[in-house]
């Protein structure tokens, strides 16, 4: 017997309880449609986090200076100066691991032009940096090496900056003045959007370190640097890398049993994957709650089946007599089981993927909607079918003829 | 009446069926044996609780004997397994029920097509066999109707072309016109007739003595056994003889 005729049957049968069948499917309805929304939530928000590591960019390892110590107090990472360019120089020159090293230093300051004025942060940094977070620029030129060698006046404006204070106008060439010293605008960087840790990354001017350090800044010690942004050759060489810079930092600051530490090495991207991880694992237990719906549908599914098989005895014992065998009439009660589960799947995946829309469009939330979800949830709607519907199935397969003809 | 070359069609062998209820033992048959040859149109009557119920099961291959041998068209059924003999019963049996037993809210039509749905037979030549089935009950035009939408008489005569849609060696009919009123019973008696007079064996049960009048050959059940075989009649005259 072909596969469409107890199908054909099934659909026969579902209709004449129109509103019975309907009621049946609203648990796998409800319960796929829980489903689709819980991951497009859940994969929306973790690519959402996905997006931000890939504007940071890729494989960074960050050398922090170290907490100064005065009086007994210590201050945070990152306080104290320990960190020079000579060690920026040495970490290019030794580690093997890694393929750009980037000092930066940082500050706020305000930013003047004409009659508008802003307060931001300034960053001092060499070209290697914007290449290290993979930052192009848009419009204007890129900062050159020379330009951070010779110490240049001139910056590169991120994208909220550059509206900010220019709004429509063309920022190249313009000059500004940040804390009172003239620049002249090179470029206006790509809009990178939020960070991981929800600031603004495109609230900022780029100025080369040398500059910064010299007019806007200054350094209690000389050739100081802040913050070195690592960038290693490869993702599976990050864990060698940091211990290279490590060792050298060691040695170079002759790290003993006698002295602190006076510097921290973070694996930027291993962080990042740690947040992305614990929002998949949201996302999978929010899936698994869901589908607990899914099983209350199927058990409905199966009541339903049992009512339905022992209204139909009598219907199955004239199919026996007339020649079904118990493969026919198991396949006939399957078939009616699986398309209630598969058009409630169906009618579930629309729901689910309307409600994904409108969580998106009212809420601002990210959500994603996978080919992988739905074809999952077509799946695991029929697997339910087959599975809730096999017991009642197997029974009205199992019935007697002599007795099914009977049953009044 | 028979054709030149009558075959056997029934060979029941010292046929037993007892079963549990309860605490009893109940002996339906106590070793029953009986003959059918091709052509016939036997009634089998009795009154209730006397076996014959439980023959027509077993002749019906709805139900195994306890003991005994049956061969049906030549086949040997009685060891059959489950499988088997809902095969058996789609290529050698067609059913006629005193309830009709149509399938609702199905057009006769399908109806009629549904042995052949079980037997595998492509759709163009079920549709075929079944409105072939349909014009010899008379009801050809009526095939599109739902079987609820039928009078009673049209209903049991649909349920006849079922029977004889899939081409049956034997036709089983189970008191047929215990739900029908005298004037619809004679009709469906007098399809029975003429579709015996084409040649096709009939083996049907009834208490009502003018209906098995109409038959050629009489087998009487009494406690399990067969007491009473008595051959010709077979005239429509409602002659009813006394079991």
């Amino acid at each position: 017997m072909d596969l469409l005729l107890p199908l054909r049957i099934a659909f026969r049968a579902l209709r004449v309880n129109k509103m019975r069948s309907f009621l049946t499917m609203l648990g796998i309805m409800i319960g796929i449609g829980a489903v689709i929304v819980m991951v497009a939530v859940g994969s929306g928000a973790s690519k959402q986090i996905a997006d931000q590591i890939a504007t940071m960019g890729s494989n960074l390892i960050l050398v922090l200076p170290g907490s100064t110590t005065s009086g007994g107090i210590r201050a945070g990472g990152g306080s104290a100066p320990t960190l020079t360019y000579d060690d920026v120089k040495a970490i290019r020159n030794e580690c093997p691991a890694i393929s750009l090293a980037a000092p930066s230093v940082r500050g706020t300051a305000q930013v003047v032009y004409g009659n508008m004025n802003w307060s931001t942060v300034i960053q001092g940094v060499t070209p290697d940096m914007l290449w290290i977070r993979e930052w192009k620029t848009v419009r204007g030129r890129e900062m050159t090496a020379n330009d951070s060698d010779t110490a240049q006046k001139v910056c590169a404006l991120g994208n909220t900056v550059a509206e900010t204070l220019f709004g429509d106008e063309d920022p190249i060439g313009k000059q500004v003045r940040i804390k009172g010293v003239p620049f002249t605008v090179i470029g206006v960087l790509e809009a990178k959007g939020r960070s991981p840790q929800g600031t603004d990354q495109d609230d900022a001017v780029f100025v080369p370190i040398t500059t910064a350090q010299r007019k806007l800044f200054g350094s209690p010690i000389p050739n100081t640097v802040g913050v070195i942004l690592v960038q290693a050759k490869d993702q599976s060489l990050l864990a060698q890398a940091e211990r290279e810079i490590t060792a050298l930092l060691d040695q170079r600051h002759r790290i003993g049993p006698t002295r602190e530490r006076d510097f921290s090495v973070r694996n930027l991207s291993e962080i990042l994957a740690v947040s992305q991880q614990s929002s998949q694992v949201m996302s999978m237990l929010l899936g698994a709650v869901a589908s607990i719906s899914l099983i209350v549908g199927g058990i409905g599914i199966m009541n339903i089946m049992l009512v339905s098989v022992t209204e139909r005895t009598r219907e199955i014992g004239i199919r026996m007599a007339i020649g079904a065998r118990e493969g026919d009439i198991m396949l006939q009660f399957l078939a009616e089981a699986v398309l209630l589960t598969l058009l409630g799947g169906v009618i579930g995946i629309l729901m689910g993927v309307g409600s994904a829309l409108a969580i998106s469009a009212l809420f601002q939330w990210p959500t994603l909607i996978s080919a992988d979800a739905i074809g999952l949830a077509v799946a695991f709607s029929s697997a339910i079918g087959i599975f809730f519907g096999y017991y009642p199935a197997r029974k009205a397969a199992r019935l007697n003829p002599i007795d099914a003809l009977r049953y009044e | 009446m028979s054709g030149p070359a009558a075959t056997e069609v029934v060979r029941l062998t010292d046929i037993t069926k007892s079963y549990q209820m309860g605490e009893e033992t109940v002996h339906a048959l106590r070793g029953a044996s009986l003959s059918v040859q091709s052509g016939e149109f036997v009634a089998i009557m009795g009154s209730s609780g006397s076996g014959k119920s439980t023959c027509m099961h077993i002749l019906g291959c709805l139900d195994r004997p306890s003991s005994g041998s049956y061969a049906l068209d030549g086949e040997t059924v009685q060891d059959l397994g489950k499988d088997q003999l809902a095969d058996i019963r789609n290529r050698k049996l067609g059913f006629v029920f005193q309830g009709f037993n149509l399938l609702s809210r199905t057009s006769a039509l399908e109806n009629v097509e549904l042995p052949l749905v079980y037997g595998r037979v492509p759709a163009t030549e079920r549709r075929k066999r079944a409105l072939e089935a349909l014009s010899m009950v008379g009801l050809a035009e009526r095939a599109g109707h739902l079987s609820n939408q039928l009078s009673g008489g049209q209903q049991q005569r649909v349920a006849i072309a079922r029977a004889l849609a899939g081409r049956p060696a034997l036709i089983l009919a189970d008191e047929p016109t215990g739900n029908l009123d005298s004037h619809m019973s004679e009709e469906i008696m007098d399809i029975f007739t003429r579709l015996n007079s084409q040649g096709i064996t009939i083996i049907m049960v009834t208490h009502e003595p003018d209906i098995a009048a109409y038959a050629s050959r009489r087998i009487t059940f009494l406690d399990g056994c067969i007491v009473g075989d008595t051959k010709g009649g077979g005239d429509n005259g409602g002659q009813g003889e006394a079991a």
